[in-house]
Parts: structure tokens; C-alpha cells; sequence
């Protein structure tokens, strides 16, 4: 205690301009949206997780240009073709192009990710915040009607879900984002509740803010990067959810391609034509793949604290 | 005399404690006990005590930012635990608080254009150009520049910041500033320079202070007026001289006898108090100080000394001064 006074003392006395006042330069403002895509451009998982989803997305759009056949297009002489010049990733069991299949597959995948990630994460945050921030019986109910849904297996919630409404696409991804609200809403819950008792929330109330600008200007900005995290996260998970429902024929109907349906279709000739199995196979896991690594690569760009 | 500007009548704040899964209240926490004492226009009252005493629940219960569980808070002659949230929304204009900790009291993710033009903007003036020169000009007030304003608080060091709250707090121009322990956060050599800016503030704006504090030389640098809280209770009150000169409260002159003089040479004589603050869960029968007074007395386990004027401006709760007991 006492040589630290003292060396504080020397200090002011050689520097008799307080440090505090001394302006070091003119530095720009760093934004922390700034600072966090710096930090994710160095992040070289993420960048092979980006450069692989980009991939998809240019293949769903690009799919009539890079194909010169169609996706429902048959033709039985070929069937079960193994890849060749002709059919670059191989013909199905009733002749059509695999990798035309594939590349309108991506289309669908990746609406159904993007539409039911969307809707969880609208609807989810919605409930979470209503939750976190009013707490009391509003919390009690929005909570417990999570933890209904989280109650059933994620898959068999979903099938139900489409068993009711019909399948076909729109219903497979309402089903999606309905099994997915509570996982971003108790996210959210969570989030808000710990901000809650941050003193600059104190602060906004103190200056006279109102709830809803409390919520919507200080309470969700900071608590959008955990969001942001679960959501790429979670596209992942829907398009396995998709595919999943899909392969049980609960999904986009024939003759749309969606990963999913070509795996059961192709799975009674696995021993026969294994690459009817491998091309839908890999796309999944590499989006997947693709998700996870934007996420955990947003998840460590966007809270640097965690890392180490 | 003219009316103080903020009137306290018998505050408490009582915070339940729960338990079990049904949550069923098992006690209280009270943690503001009846505390009464008024603020003058222009004046800076201070109030020390140590960590746990209820400062600063206190100060946040006069914003109603705590609710408190009773008691009456005058501001402008209007008890303004009766008013409703809208009303009370409207008055935050006038009574305004700097807080703690300017590590944890401005938004990260703000700019400081919008940490100060915010307060501007909820209280009517919704012109962005006219904003953005009231920010500047805050800025300048508090002693930093105007291009600090498109920056994020994690750009600025602690007196900075506490300098953004200040600015903060001026800006709808209020009446009366809850000063939470505004400089303990703050290093010994960057606390001076807050202090003698608010002091100019004060001057210049015609502010009101109340200055909360655990730094008895703080709050005597600063303070018109003391007054000293143990365990939720006001125990003495009165001019800053006269706290300092001739504290009358055993618990007062303790805390004094505390302070380290810069002069090595002077002996002094330290009251060493024995045993630990009691909880306030469960604080003393009768007055509050008792357990740990050199100078207790049978009465003061059974009886709770009235809060009352011994001189002339000086309240001190103590039966060794009440009526008859001297």
C-alpha cells in the first residue's frame, strides 16, 4: 500500500499533466460490430465454414445454368448409373441426374433452414423477452409452455406437427420453427434476465426511458449475439430436421428434390449404387458442417472473453 | 427559510427473503430503516456509512428505482411515491443520478453521441441536429471534446467515463443529482478532478447534491452538510464542520477516529470497535448501535433512540444525548 502511494506520487510529480487528460491521438470509433468481424475474418474455421455454405447457395442458384438436364427428367436405361462424364455424380434408380437433384436440393435445404430459423428466432425472442423482462406469471406461462415442447423428442414434435397439417414443405417448416421457438426463447430468457440487473438498464430507467425502448434499444443489442450464434447453429439442425422429415416422405413432396427423400429413395440400393447414398449424405453433413463452423467461429468473434 | 428541494420522511426498504421452493417470505433485509432528513436548494448533502448500511439503497429509493416499502419522498412539494409511472417518468428530467461504476453504467454498445442524446430524445427534443449540438456542448461542459461523441465507452478510461455519466445526468438539466459513490471507483489521482468538476458544475448549473460516500475525506471535501448511517438508520446528521470538529454519536467519532492523518507526528486516539456490524436481518433491540457502543447503556437495548436536533442543526440519534439522560 504504502510504496504504491508513493510511486503514484513520483509519478504525478514527473508527469505533473495528469494521464487521464493527456489525448493520445485522434482515434477512429471502434464500432463492436466492427471489432467482432475483424476478429471473425482471422477465424480460419470460420472462413472454410463461409466458403462452403457459399458454395451451396451458389450451386441452388446456379443449378439451372450448371445442369444440362432437369430435376425430374428420367430416363430408365440409365438407371442406377455409377458418375461418369455423362452424369457427374451418378443417375438415381429411375434415371435421373444426380447432381442435378443435388443442386435443386440445395434450394430447398436451404429455404427450409433460412425460413424456419427465422420464424424460431422471431418468435422465440418475442416470448423470451416478454419472459426475462416481465417476469412473474407471464415468465411462469411462457416458460412452462417451453418446457411442454422441449418434453417431446424435437423429431416426433415435428412429425406430429406435420402429421396434423399435411405434409409438404410449408408445413415441414412450419414444424421446424415451432420445435425450435423454445430453444431461442429460454436463450433469450436467460439473456434478459441477467442484462436486467445491469446498471446501464438502471440507467435508461433512470433517465426516464420506457419499457418498450428499454427493451428494444438496450436490452436486445446486447443480447443479440448469443442469438446470432444459436441461429447458425440451429440451421444446421433444421436442415438435418428437414432431411430427417424428408426421408420419412413427411416433407417436400416428389418430384422436388430434397436431400433427405433422396436418401431413402436411393437406400434400398446401397449395396448395388453407393453413390445414390453419397452425394445427398455429404451435402447434409457438409452443410451442417458449413453452420457449425460460421458458429462457433461468431461465437468466439463475437464474445472475445470466452476464448482462453 | 425557503422549502428544501427533497424532503425524506421515514424511508424504509424492507427486502423480503424467500425460501424454499414455494418461496415463502422467511424475513426481511431491512436495509433502509426509517431514515428521515431533508436537502436544501444548492446544497450537497453527504451521506457516509460503511458497505452493506443502506446508502445507496437509499439513494436509489428517493428515484424509485428501488420501490420503496414506506415512507414519504417530497420533491417540489410533491410526494413522489404517489405518483404514477408516466408522472414519474416526466420528473426523472429533474432528478437525475450518477452512478458507481462507469465501467457498468453506460451502454457498450452505444455511442456516447447516443448514451447522452438519449435522455434528450425521451424527454421531447426530437430535432437529431439540435441533439447532436446539445451532446457537443455537454461534452465540453464536462471536460472532454466534442469529437469524443461517435466513440463507444470501451474507448475511455474511467474518469472519462465517469465524465460521460456525468454528462448524462446534465442533460435534460435537473435540479437535484443522487451522487452513488460517484469516485470510489475511480484512482485517488483521477478522483480529484471529478470532485472539483462537479463542485463547478454545481456552481455553475445550480445543482443539488446528494453526495453518497464511503470516503469520510470525500465527503468532507465536498459536503455542505453530513450524515452518517449505520445498519439502515441515520445516526447523525448536521454541518459538515460540526461533524467533523465535534461528533457527537459514539459510532460517529469511531468512524473519524478512523481516518489517517497525513501527519506522522500527531498521536491520536483510535476507538477500536469490537465485533463485526450486525446483520440487518435481524439488527439490535432497540438502538442498533449497541452491541458494539463503548458508552451503551441499559436503555439502549431496549429502546430506539429518537432521531432528534441536540444543537441547533445537529440530529443525532443517541440516548446519550436525549432528554434528561445527559
Amino acid at each position: 500500500m504504502g510504496t504504491s502511494k508513493i510511486k503514484k506520487h513520483a509519478e504525478q510529480q514527473a508527469n505533473p499533466m495528469n494521464l487521464e487528460e493527456i489525448e493520445l491521438e485522434e482515434q477512429e470509433a471502434i464500432s463492436p460490430w466492427k471489432d467482432t468481424f475483424k476478429r471473425l475474418r482471422k477465424n480460419r474455421f470460420a472462413i472454410i465454414g463461409f466458403t462452403i455454405i457459399l458454395f451451396f447457395i451458389l450451386l441452388g442458384l446456379l443449378a439451372p445454368v450448371l445442369s444440362s438436364y432437369t430435376y425430374e427428367e428420367q430416363n430408365l436405361a440409365n438407371r442406377l448409373h455409377p458418375p461418369s462424364e455423362e452424369y457427374w455424380l451418378g443417375a438415381d434408380h429411375i434415371g435421373r441426374d444426380i447432381f442435378t437433384r443435388i443442386a435443386y436440393g440445395a434450394r430447398v435445404s436451404l429455404q427450409v433452414g433460412f425460413f424456419a430459423v427465422t420464424g424460431a428466432l422471431v418468435f422465440g425472442t418475442l416470448l423470451g423477452i416478454l419472459a426475462g423482462y416481465f417476469g412473474r406469471w407471464i415468465d411462469m406461462l411462457i416458460s412452462r409452455i417451453f418446457d411442454i415442447l422441449l418434453a417431446f423428442p424435437s423429431i416426433l414434435l415435428a412429425i406430429a406437427i406435420v402429421a396434423i397439417l399435411g405434409p409438404s414443405l410449408e408445413n415441414a417448416l412450419i414444424a421446424i420453427a415451432i420445435v425450435n421457438i423454445p430453444i431461442f426463447g429460454r436463450l433469450v430468457r436467460s439473456k434478459v434476465i441477467s442484462l436486467r440487473e445491469e446498471e446501464y438498464i438502471m440507467a435508461a430507467k433512470a433517465q426516464g426511458m420506457k419499457s418498450g425502448r428499454i427493451l428494444f434499444h438496450h436490452i436486445l443489442p446486447n443480447s443479440i449475439a448469443p442469438i446470432i450464434v444459436q441461429a447458425t447453429l440451429s440451421f444446421g439442425t433444421a436442415i438435418l430436421e428437414a432431411a430427417a422429415l424428408g426421408f420419412l416422405g413427411l416433407g417436400v413432396q416428389p418430384p422436388t428434390p430434397e436431400w433427405g427423400q433422396m436418401l431413402a429413395d436411393s437406400r434400398d440400393f446401397i449395396q448395388l449404387a453407393p453413390w445414390t447414398l453419397f452425394a445427398p449424405g455429404i451435402s447434409i453433413m457438409l452443410v451442417v458442417l458449413g453452420f457449425n463452423l460460421i458458429g462457433d467461429g461468431l461465437r468466439d468473434a463475437l464474445d472475445p472473453k470466452m476464448k482462453h | 427559510m425557503q422549502r428544501p428541494l427533497l424532503e425524506v420522511k421515514s424511508l424504509k426498504k424492507y427486502f423480503p427473503i424467500k425460501s424454499g421452493i414455494l418461496g415463502r417470505k422467511v424475513g426481511h433485509v431491512k436495509a433502509v430503516d426509517d431514515v428521515s432528513f431533508t436537502v436544501n436548494k444548492g446544497e450537497i448533502l453527504g451521506i457516509v456509512g460503511e458497505s452493506g448500511c443502506g446508502k445507496s439503497t437509499t439513494g436509489k429509493s428517493i428515484l424509485r428505482l428501488i420501490e420503496p416499502t414506506e415512507g414519504e419522498i417530497t420533491f417540489n412539494g410533491q410526494d413522489i411515491t404517489k405518483l404514477n409511472t408516466e408522472e414519474l417518468r416526466k420528473l426523472r428530467r429533474d432528478m437525475q443520478i450518477i452512478f458507481q461504476d462507469p465501467y457498468a453504467s453506460l451502454n457498450p454498445r452505444h455511442t456516447v453521441e447516443k448514451i447522452i442524446g438519449e435522455p434528450l430524445l425521451v424527454h421531447g427534443m426530437t430535432s437529431k441536429v439540435e441533439r447532436s449540438s446539445r451532446v457537443k456542448e455537454l461534452l465540453e461542459v464536462v471536460g472532454l471534446s466534442s469529437y469524443h461523441a461517435s466513440r463507444y465507452p470501451h474507448q475511455f478510461s474511467g474518469g472519462q467515463r465517469q465524465r460521460i455519466g456525468i454528462a448524462r445526468a446534465l442533460a435534460n438539466n435537473p435540479q437535484l443529482i443522487i451522487c452513488d459513490e460517484p469516485v470510489s471507483a475511480l484512482d485517488v489521482s483521477v478522483q480529484s478532478q471529478i470532485l472539483n468538476l462537479m463542485e463547478k458544475l454545481r456552481d455553475e448549473y445550480h445543482l443539488t447534491y446528494l453526495f453518497i460516500a464511503h470516503d469520510l475525506s470525500v465527503v468532507k471535501h465536498i459536503s455542505d452538510r453530513v450524515g452518517v448511517m449505520y445498519l439502515g438508520r441515520m445516526v447523525e446528521l448536521t454541518t459538515k464542520d460540526k461533524l467533523y470538529e465535534e461528533p457527537k454519536h459514539p459510532y460517529t467519532q469511531a468512524l473519524l477516529s478512523a481516518v489517517p492523518d497525513p501527519d506522522p507526528d500527531i498521536k491520536k486516539e483510535r476507538i477500536i470497535l469490537k465485533g463485526d456490524v450486525p446483520s440487518p436481518e435481524n439488527p439490535p433491540t432497540g438502538c442498533a448501535f449497541h452491541t458494539r457502543c463503548p458508552h451503551a447503556m441499559d436503555i439502549c437495548k431496549q429502546k430506539r433512540p429518537e432521531f432528534q436536533a441536540v444543537e441547533n442543526y445537529h440530529f443525532v440519534a443517541c440516548h446519550l444525548y436525549q432528554d434528561g439522560v445527559q
